[in-house]
């Protein structure tokens, strides 16, 4: 088949999908809904690996489908661009989505949205497709847009209830705001290069570098320092970095599977796939470098602490969601472009598993996310349990499996990086990795380990959770037991296991030590040598994992657990004493630094005031209580005739324009 | 094909067939004055089309031209024609009032022949405006057309109509005057003609064309309407009816924006550049300042008068940088403000049949009960926030983008609507739509019926059709936009 049909297939597929089960929702059965974009999901998948085949052959692809609109000098089109980095998402989205696609059918089964939830996560592949196949920043931007629309959609897909509603337009809102940096980043690349296109872009970039322009008074910036922290400012929106990280814990409001897909493995990581394509245009400038590390750092450290507070199930995957983000960043940041995309993709699989496996608790434990009330399901859900415990080892950087060989060479990268705000990132990830095992441990113990402490007669969960929506009865009752679910959830989690095990493994010799993304991303070693630095001591994989073993890390990340361990199995009480005991940073965490707080009373409030001052004051005071009327009381004060006018009848108005009109006609042509 | 008068046709079809609306007397025949009304309209619509196919994108001037004498004694002529600018205008008008015509379909029982017939009538009249090469034909139609919506709004509005008709009569007779006072300056000026195309030829001094772009400036500014002459607007589509605020957002605001590039740019472009600056700072301040007080509006028709102001605040916006990318975007905005601005008001109007009632108080949990309504609503409310692949991201889109190139702070104004307009649609849209049902009106909401569904339907196909494709429409604006840059660029000052 014509590999340029292949690659229009692949987006198109889960399309067609979403139009069949979003368009007939109403009316189709549930089998057709879930068959058809299944279907699109799978055939997209294969299709990627296909495509990713005919990529490592060497054959990539930069080319146009067509031409969305011309003006000016501008070309703006809509276009694929198939390399390496593009086959690499590609593989990872469509995996990702056919593995939630299967879960939901026994997730949403007694959701009476199930056609709609379908629709909605098929649409969501297809626009995430389009987001990283782009082959300029207009269609970057459109499925960057689109993406955050079915986010939207997803996190208020259960309409009825007060917290997610306010969730979604939160998640919308703020991502907004990022996406305002974004379209002034994508001005400034049109201004200045002359075409969107990124091999046009890309190629003229190195002739910009000392270029500078002039933004304030006779201040001169340099070009690819605004223009790159612009468009950094999409990518904290869309990545969730601090601090526009706010919208993403409570995204959770949204049913799980697309958690896991859109708000762990994929969408998440579009700002990471972002700031890698534009490597060209980020070596460029050491400024934004050292502002994307130091937003990555204080994301990966600050929002690791958030997750050893929480107690929702999905909150705490949440905000190791944000952390690791955070990582991604820092090695960003570090110019190891190659390591992030790698930690992208580790993530996504063990990411994504973690969050189908508190799904599948929260299925066991009929809607109870509260970890307080589990303990001990390693009993009643085996399968769920092995495979979390894989997740979670993956998730602490393990020796061998997947996270480890992605979070280590951040770690390693960022040690060698001598950008300003290196050394605080490095401590920052370093202490990352305590924070992480610890956390993702006690939630680990909490849930499998442990007193059972479920189907007692109160369960303090969040008054929440426990809200209107009828189809989910939550908790169990007193006596009953959790169960595992159904295969159409278990084998999903079986499936990402298998990735989390070995991708890290066998993906780090040819993506970070090889030159699997040559000519895609772009490093100036010269200038930002960090990553070389850290190849020369690479000596392959097994090496590597066997060298953890005598590193900081390593040791790090094993304190973490056996502190999670005696904390959480053997003395409870000495938690509950530290909160006491420093209650004010306690405070600190439960409020989430207060950003909520401050959002919603200087912005959102703050916005609402002003909006009332200019209408009240500005509107409604000066323009209409002292010209509009005024004039109208003044013509009333001067001839008492216009009163007369003042029937109330329109038609007189409409009279009196022509009357004036003729009479205007008649003085002119007299004069004339 | 231009062998046929096709813009005399696309003018007087609709007014013919409105006065044969007439016709049919009084509410008896309502049902024969509602199919005359859509047989008329559509017939409107159908004489347009040839305007677009038999187009020439390559031809930067005047199309399908039309002269004849009116007056000759003072070369006053019956002078039509379009260009790349006036065009989708025409054709987007006689679209709009298909819609209009199917909106008050069983809405309206009251004077239906009548009022059909003031829609017709107006659409015809407006058709003219946009063909005018003649500046007093232009001004006849251009007052003439504001009957009709008078009337629209004096008969079939709420319950403040009146003060709303005299506040819009007050400030548009001020605007008016001042706008023939600067034509009769013209005239003079050129030695008796009264064409638009001979006086975008007349080289005048810097002083008069600062005096008749400030005119010119006020009365195009009011029909816009541009802060701080906008007060009118909100009231004055609150107390319309569905299919006058549908008329007066898609085509009426676009009247005065016409006048900018018709008028302003060619006839004074040194005065146009000499301030160009308080055109870009009222229309940002129209962007910002509008988007906050949008945010508030507790009135949904309110609101979405708001948004259309700041929306058009775009459009003066784009036109006043001075690049093609900037005017494209701004008559893209246009264009697709009267799909999606149209489309809010009959959405909003859907719900006021079935409960009396615009304020966003009263309602609350509407997807409950009117699903298929609530997904297009989704639809137009995304697209009024500048969604992409919906029509209104283009112009935004491309009016910020030369912004940027334009001056980066400008742009970083205009931007904030990526903001507050995904801020106050949102907000709106969650507090009526989304939610339990908030009360026994929205419980016994029915679902769009067919008639309401295909409006919407077609409304949500070109705001789908723009934005996934809006090279159509780009590719006819290119010649004339060309010409009308450089003829700016070139001073009149001798």
């Amino acid at each position: 088949m014509d590999m340029q049909k292949l690659y229009l297939l692949i987006p198109l597929a889960p399309l067609f999908g979403a139009m069949i089960a979003g368009l007939f929702c109403r009316v189709i059965p549930r089998w057709l809904a879930h068959t058809a974009t299944i279907a699109g999901v799978a055939i997209a998948f294969a299709a990627s690996v296909v495509v990713f085949q005919d990529v490592m052959a060497g054959n990539t692809f930069n080319g146009t489908v067509y031409t969305w609109m011309t003006s000016g000098d501008y070309i703006f089109e809509v276009g694929f661009l198939i390399d390496t980095l593009t086959a690499t998402m590609m593989l990872v989205v469509t995996f990702v989505s056919l593995m939630v696609h299967i879960y939901t059918i026994g997730y949403m089964q007694e959701d009476p949205g199930y056609n709609r939830f379908f629709s909605y996560i098929s649409l969501f592949t297809f626009s995430m497709l389009m987001l990283v196949m782009a082959n300029n920043f207009m269609q970057l931007f459109f499925g960057w847009e689109a993406v955050g629309l079915v986010s939207y959609l997803l996190i208020g897909f259960w309409y009825t209830r007060p917290t997610a509603i306010f969730a979604n337009m939160k998640a919308f809102l703020v991502n907004r705001v990022g996406d305002f940096g974004f379209i002034l980043g994508i001005g400034l690349v049109l201004a200045h290069f002359g075409s969107l296109d990124y091999a046009t872009v890309f190629e003229k970039a190195p002739g910009f570098a000392s270029a500078t322009i002039n933004l304030w008074g006779d201040q001169q910036w340099s070009l690819m320092t605004v223009t790159c922290i612009c468009l950094f400012i999409g990518a904290m929106g869309k990545s969730a970095q601090v601090p526009l990280h706010v919208w993403l814990p409570d995204s959770m409001e949204g049913p799980t599977p697309i958690s896991a897909l859109i708000h762990a493995a994929t969408m998440v990581t579009a700002g990471i796939f972002m700031v890698s394509r534009m490597s060209p245009l980020f070596e460029l400038s050491t400024t934004a470098l050292s502002f994307v590390i130091v937003i990555g750092a204080i994301t990966a450290l600050f929002m690791g602490f958030l997750g050893i507070i929480q107690n929702d199930i999905k909150r705490v995957v949440a905000y190791s969601t944000l952390s690791q983000l955070g990582y991604m960043t820092v090695a960003l940041g570090a110019s190891a472009y190659s390591v992030a995309i790698f930690h992208l993709m580790t993530h996504a699989f063990f990411k994504a598993l973690l969050f189908l496996a508190a799904g599948s608790v929260i299925i066991g434990m009929h809607h109870d996310q509260d970890i307080r009330n589990m303990g001990g399901l390693r009993k009643y859900m085996p399968i769920t349990w092995i495979t979390s415990l894989i997740g979670s080892l993956a998730l602490i950087g393990t020796p061998f499996l997947a996270g480890f060989y992605s979070k280590d060479s951040i770690i390693e990268a960022v040690k060698f990086s001598s950008i300003p705000g290196a050394g605080f990132a490095y401590f920052a990830v370093l202490a990352g990795v305590f924070v992480t095992a610890f956390y993702s441990f006690r939630m680990y113990f909490l849930v499998f380990h442990g007193e059972e402490r479920f189907g007692k007669d109160d369960h303090g969960h969040d008054a929440h959770h426990d809200d209107d929506h009828g189809d989910h009865h939550h908790g169990l009752a007193p006596g009953q037991k959790p169960h595992e679910t159904p295969w159409v959830v278990t084998l999903p989690l079986v499936l990402l296991a298998i990735p989390s095990v070995i991708i890290g493994y066998i993906g780090i010799g040819p993506m970070v030590a090889g030159d699997y993304f040559k000519g895609v991303i772009h490093v100036d070693a010269a200038a930002h040598p960090a990553l070389s630095h850290f190849l020369e001591h690479f000596h392959g994989a097994a090496a590597m994992g066997l060298h953890a073993f005598s590193t900081p890390p390593f040791y790090l990340a094993l304190a973490g657990v056996v502190l999670s361990w005696f904390f959480y199995m053997k003395r409870p009480d000495i938690p509950a004493a530290i909160q006491r005991r420093f209650a004010a940073v306690n405070t600190l965490l439960e409020n989430k630094y207060y950003f909520d707080k401050i959002n919603e009373f200087v912005f959102a409030g703050g916005a609402r005031v002003l909006g009332k001052a200019l209408w009240r004051g500005g509107d409604i005071g000066i323009i209409d209580g002292l010209i509009v009327n005024g004039s109208a009381r003044l013509v009333g004060w001067v001839a008492t005739v216009s009163r007369m006018f003042q029937t109330g009848y329109v038609y007189h108005y409409a009279f009196t324009m022509i009357i004036g009109l003729l009479v205007l006609m008649t003085l002119w042509i007299n004069r004339a | 094909m231009s062998n046929y008068p096709l813009l005399s046709l696309a003018i007087w079809v609709p007014i013919v067939a409105g006065g044969i609306v007439l016709l049919t007397g009084g509410d008896r025949n309502a049902p024969l004055a509602r199919m005359l009304a859509l047989i008329g309209a559509v017939l409107g619509f159908l004489v347009t089309i040839p305007l677009w196919t038999g187009f020439d994108v390559t031809h930067g001037g005047m199309q399908f031209v039309e002269l004849h004498g009116w007056i000759p004694r003072f070369n006053i002529n019956y002078h039509l024609g379009v260009d790349g600018i006036s065009m989708l205008f025409v054709l987007l008008n006689a679209f709009i009032t298909i819609i209009v015509v199917a909106a008050g379909w069983e809405v309206i029982q009251n004077k239906v022949a009548q009022y059909m017939a003031a829609f017709l009538i107006m659409s015809g009249l407006m058709n003219g405006i946009f063909s005018s090469l003649d500046g007093i034909l232009f001004y006849v139609f251009f007052e003439a057309s504001l009957i009709p919506l008078y009337l629209i709004i004096g008969v079939w509005g709420g319950a403040n109509r009146v003060y709303a008709a005299f506040k819009f009569f007050l400030y548009t007779l001020f605007g008016s005057l001042l706008f023939l006072v600067a034509q009769m300056y013209l005239f003079f000026q050129s030695g008796g003609s009264f064409s638009i195309l001979d006086w975008h030829k007349l080289p005048i001094e810097l002083g008069p064309q600062i005096w008749i772009f400030l005119a010119f400036l006020i009365a195009f500014a009011v029909k816009v309407p541009m802060w701080p002459v906008h007060t009118w607007l909100p009231d004055a589509h609150v107390e319309a009816p569905t299919g006058g605020s549908i008329v007066l957002a898609a085509i009426g605001l676009k009247l005065g924006a016409y006048g900018f590039l018709r008028f302003s740019l060619p006839i004074v472009p040194d005065a146009a550049q000499e301030l160009a600056g308080l055109v870009i700072a009222l229309s940002l301040i129209a962007v910002v300042y509008i988007g906050f007080v949008a945010l508030v509006q507790a009135d949904m028709k309110k609101l979405v008068a708001y948004s259309s102001i700041a929306h058009m605040g775009f459009v003066t916006l784009g036109f006043f940088m001075f690049s093609p990318l900037a005017i494209e975007g701004a008559l893209v905005q246009m264009i697709s403000h009267g799909f999606v601005s149209g489309a809010m008001f009959f959405c909003i109007g859907v719900m006021y049949d079935r409960v009396h009632s615009r304020q966003i108080a009263d309602y609350g949990g509407v997807v409950n009960t009117m699903p298929k309504f609530a997904a297009l609503f989704m639809l137009f409310s995304m697209a009024n926030a500048g969604l992409p692949a919906t029509s209104g991201f283009v112009g935004e889109f491309m009016v910020i983008l030369a912004a940027v190139k334009f001056n980066f702070w400008v742009a970083f104004l205009a931007a904030t609507s990526l903001i507050l307009g995904a801020a106050y649609s949102l907000w709106m849209y969650k507090r009526v739509i989304f939610g339990d049902v908030a009360n026994k009106h929205v419980e016994e909401l029915s679902d769009v019926n067919g008639r309401e569904f295909l409006i919407l339907a077609v409304l949500a196909l070109c705001t789908l059709w723009m934005g996934l494709h809006p090279q159509p429409f780009t590719d006819v604006m290119h010649a004339s936009v060309n010409d009308l840059l450089r003829h700016v660029a070139v001073s009149k000052i001798q």
